[in-house]
């Protein structure tokens, strides 16, 4: 099925994926080919399907037919939600989710990568390279004045930051970022532009978006969803020269 | 807080702290008091008193299980008397076994009930609860069993908030009609009672009664520390994240079934052991520590005290109790609608229960002069 000579630098591949939610067809033979180290923008109107492909690729909705492969020949529908997130896809939400009710350095300490289980974790003490590791974090998403501070009461752009930063605590080999600049005021978006690119040299990035002053920014690859299926794919220029394109989003 | 859990305990937990020196101080003086002072003295302690307070502890301790699992973890189980309940059943039946030949019909082995129901052998799991270190053991193990495989069925099928307090609240009802039935080998309407002693002291006397007094206390002191440990270790800021974001904390990779199962079972088992210590003093137990409501007023401790600060859970227990003493002796009729209000008082004007009640008094004093400090009153314990 999957042609030999991609394998080994594809990380992530999905292939003729649908879903459907009672009689409607959420992605209809979606397919998308992510490389190693790829960082790769998709935009799409409401209901396109982006947050369904997402919640496949991490294992909270199950495919009804369709591969989804991660880093080789993992099959990614036959894992649960935690199982995939160590595996190396970390995902971040639309809607900022830290643990509002613990501080910025528990929320990192919680992400931070080791033994997930209940004993190591009752037990759990933070080693030398996982305290110098939170400190990075802290200050690579501008938080290391606060770590004391409840994560709830951050500001909007900085409960993003920190998410991030716990995202990038897990050590994924994917990180699959669903609208990171919603509501974020002009100069966050540009720092956090900045930042993935950064990021897209350590890690292979799936970026959904809408603000179309971030994608150009990011200057990556862009996948057009449409009604669950691919549209059209290439950089923003190509794209948003294409037709088909500019049909569906001005509408017929 | 990046200190470890210990360390915390000593440094943050101030209410803790004072919570548990005044109960170590109770357990020292009152069984002292009760067996050294003469019973005409003022600082005399009556074993009525004794025993009084001594059930308040093992109510305490049952708060303190709610609260690590509510609390803590977000899940509202409405079915805790059911473990409270199971282990004072266990403790019930070593208390049975050794009454021996002592009972009304004599018979050196069938406790009363079943020779009155004419039981031809005790039935299996009667079977070595006559020896004190097996029939513990059974009852702290068969409650955390019991939490275990209702705890993994529900939580591995994601059954949460209102359809899980339902489903406890089912547990602990349908096993108040199995124990009603005299078929089931648990003395049936009338339970176990008439116990008469315990590792061979009678339970009248009051050296007996003091002691059992101070093991509440002492047991109720370490189930505290226990707890504590619990949720100050990452693995309680993992069930602050499941209560507060479940799905987030699926996907940093944790199981939230298995960390919700181990909040769950770990509370069973000190209920547990609250239904341990309760039984020998108050003298009996039957299948109404079953009954729904009984689950349901232990919810309401743990918010009158505080919920999520397991200190504010214990004094709840006692703080109700102690109310409810007074009513049902003076007002019996009114006890009841006193609850109600009670809990709506506390839902409506004190969110963080009794222990927040001083926190709130000194924001309203800010307010009022004007001032406020920056991130006060943002920092929410999270939603019922």
């Amino acid at each position: 099925m999957k042609p030999k000579h991609i394998e080994k630098d594809v990380v992530l591949y999905v292939d003729g994926v649908s879903v459907s939610f009672d009689g409607f067809k959420a992605l209809n033979n979606l397919s998308l080919i992510l490389n190693r180290g790829e960082m790769r923008a998709i935009i799409g109107p409401n209901g396109a399907g982006k947050t369904t492909m997402m919640d496949v690729i991490t294992g909270k909705t199950r495919p009804d037919e369709g591969v989804v492969e991660f880093d080789g020949s993992i099959d990614l529908t036959k894992h649960d939600e935690a199982q995939i997130a160590n595996l190396g896809i970390g995902r971040k939400f639309q809607k900022p989710s830290v643990i509002e009710t613990l501080t910025v350095y528990e929320n990192l300490e919680l992400a931070i990568t080791g033994q997930r289980g209940n004993w190591a974790n009752l037990f759990f003490k933070r080693s030398a390279a996982q305290s110098q590791r939170i400190d990075e974090l802290l200050a690579l998403v501008r938080l290391q004045d606060q770590p004391d501070t409840v994560a709830g009461s951050l500001s909007h752009g900085q409960k993003q930051w920190l998410e991030i930063g716990m995202l990038l605590a897990q050590e994924p080999k994917v990180l699959l970022i669903d609208e990171p600049a919603a509501g974020m005021t002009d100069a966050e978006t540009e720092r956090t532009a900045e930042l993935f690119k950064e990021l897209a040299q350590h890690y292979s990035l799936v970026v959904v978006e809408h603000d179309m002053t971030f994608i150009r920014a990011l200057n990556c690859k862009v996948t057009v969803l449409h009604e669950g299926s691919v549209l059209a794919e290439g950089t923003l220029d190509q794209v948003q020269k294409n037709q088909k394109v500019i049909d569906v989003y001005l509408g017929r | 807080m990046k200190a470890g859990p210990i360390t915390q305990f000593l440094t943050e937990d101030k209410g803790g702290q004072r919570l548990l020196l005044v109960i170590l101080a109770l357990s020292i003086y009152m069984p002292l008091a009760h067996l050294l002072l003469p019973s005409d003295s003022m600082f005399y302690v009556s074993s009525y008193t004794l025993t009084l307070w001594g059930k308040y502890l093992c109510y305490g301790m049952l708060a303190l299980a709610v609260d690590l699992v509510w609390g803590y973890c977000g899940i509202l189980s409405l079915g805790h008397g059911a473990f409270f309940a199971l282990g004072g059943y266990g403790m019930g039946m070593y208390l049975m076994r050794q009454i021996g030949d002592r009972g009304v019909y004599g018979d050196p082995v069938l406790p009363d009930f079943m020779v009155f129901l004419s039981y031809e052998k005790l039935p299996w799991f009667w079977l070595g609860m006559d020896m004190f270190w097996f029939a513990m053991i059974m009852a702290v193990l068969v409650p955390g069993l019991l939490a275990f495989v209702f705890g993994w069925l529900a939580f591995r099928s994601r059954v949460t908030g209102v359809y899980l307090s339902i489903i406890t609240q089912a547990l602990t009802f349908s096993l108040m009609l199995a124990f009603f039935r005299n078929e089931m080998g648990f003395g049936g309407n009338n339970g176990l009672t008439d116990f008469r002693d315990i590792l061979g002291f009678s339970l009248q006397s009051s050296g007996v009664r003091a002691a059992l007094f101070f093991a509440s206390g002492l047991l109720l002191i370490i189930a505290y520390l226990v707890c504590r440990y619990i949720v100050n270790s990452r693995l309680g800021r993992t069930m602050v994240a499941v209560r507060d974001a479940e799905s987030r904390t699926r996907f940093l990779g944790y199981r939230v079934e298995w960390v919700k199962t181990f909040a769950f079972v770990a509370s069973a088992m000190i209920a547990a052991i609250a239904g341990i210590l309760y039984v020998p003093q108050v003298g009996i137990i039957n299948p109404s520590e079953f009954s729904p409501i009984q689950s349901i007023e232990i919810i309401v401790w743990v918010a009158v005290g505080g919920r999520g600060t397991l200190y504010g859970a214990v004094l709840g227990a006692i703080v109700v109790n102690y109310l409810k003493t007074w009513f049902t002796s003076h007002y019996p009729d009114m006890w009841l609608f006193f609850l109600g209000a009670l809990f709506v008082v506390t839902t409506l004007f004190m969110p963080k229960g009794l222990v927040g009640v001083w926190g709130q008094v000194k924001d309203y004093i800010a307010i009022r002069r004007g001032y406020q400090k920056p991130g006060d009153g943002t920092a929410s314990q999270g939603g019922a």
